[in-house]
């Protein structure tokens, strides 16, 4: 199995911890789903963030800070800077944002700051789209992980462009790629596995559910059948019917 | 001096960014930036406020 950066994943669900009804509900949903890492980010402080900080710890996850609304390579590298001293960890969930509506990566600025923060030691988790080109740009930056959306983040549309992942997938055999962002229900996440992805991150589809903590179990249910599915070499889709049951032997009753 | 910190503008005493931590009653984990540049907590206690300063002061949040 794919290592991140030489750590070994407990399972490939990635949680975020933002938007959940209640601190209660957001613990909740790590206990019951036993997702492994735990997204975070820095904001100003305000008095919450250290019961907050205090709760992860308590989950005993794998932590990946962001650098989400980070519009330029200089505010995404200070704040990584300041996520790694805090969160005392080398990863970082590198989000470079282009375009306000779409959220989408502003994908050559997310390869400048990648390269940036590899040369400073950071071991960088990209949030990128589909583009195979820059899936290349950023390993050769020293990514050594990507993470394509499935579609834009709080979307819940699932995967927008499957061919594409599909097409990622092929190209970077080797690598461990997550599908972050867009997801809204538990097939999108199994979908996401049964193409050979490595792990999903997702974070509204749980956190903004009727009951957050049932569908964070249902994503890890999901995903771990997805995974399940693509080790087990599942068949080709074909057009014309192929009879289950042995036709040889059948009674002749009519 | 007045400085703004996290947005808001402040008249503080503190001279150094680690004595504006403390009388602005700042515990915990937390990161800090000077106008727009990180710095780390070893170097707080070296870095010098002046008139006008941008100051953040940033702790875990949740995130996506």
């Amino acid at each position: 199995m794919k290592t991140f950066y030489g750590t070994q994943l407990p399972n490939p669900l990635m949680l975020g911890t933002a938007q959940y009804p209640s601190p209660a509900i957001l613990e909740q949903a790590f206990r019951d789903s036993g997702a492994g890492v735990a997204t975070v980010s820095l904001r100003r402080e305000s008095g919450a963030g250290q019961t907050f900080w205090q709760m992860i710890r308590e989950l005993g996850v794998l932590v990946l800070p962001n650098t989400a609304g980070c519009h330029t390579v200089k505010e995404a590298v200070t704040t990584a800077h300041m996520a790694r001293e805090v969160f005392d960890t080398k990863w970082i969930k590198l989000e470079l944002i282009g375009h306000t509506d779409s959220l989408q990566p502003d994908v050559f600025q997310l390869v400048e700051a990648a390269r940036i923060l590899t040369d400073d030691g950071f071991e960088v988790f990209p949030y990128t789209t589909d583009d195979l080109i820059v899936g290349e740009r950023l390993l050769t930056a020293g990514c050594e992980v990507l993470m394509p959306w499935g579609a834009p983040i709080g979307s819940g549309r699932g995967l927008n462009n499957e061919y594409a992942l599909r097409a990622m997938r092929a190209e970077f055999p080797d690598v461990p790629l997550v599908i972050d962002a867009g997801i809204g229900l538990s097939s999108h996440a199994a979908h996401a596995m049964e193409l050979g992805f490595d792990a999903v991150l997702l974070n509204t589809a749980v956190a903004r559910a009727g009951d957050p903590v049932v569908m964070a179990k249902a994503m890890m249910q999901a995903v771990m059948a997805g995974q399940l599915a693509h080790q087990a070499d599942p068949i080709e889709a074909r057009d014309m019917a192929e009879p289950s049951t042995p036709v040889i032997g059948k009674a002749f009753l009519s | 001096m007045k400085i703004v910190l996290n947005g808001e503008p402040r008249d503080v005493s503190a001279e150094t960014l680690a004595d504006l931590l403390l009388e602005c009653g700042f515990s915990g984990r937390v990161a800090t930036a000077v106008n727009e540049d990180f710095v780390p907590s070893g170097l707080r206690i070296s870095q010098t406020l002046n008139e006008g300063d941008r100051v953040e002061v940033l702790a875990p949040m949740q995130g996506g």
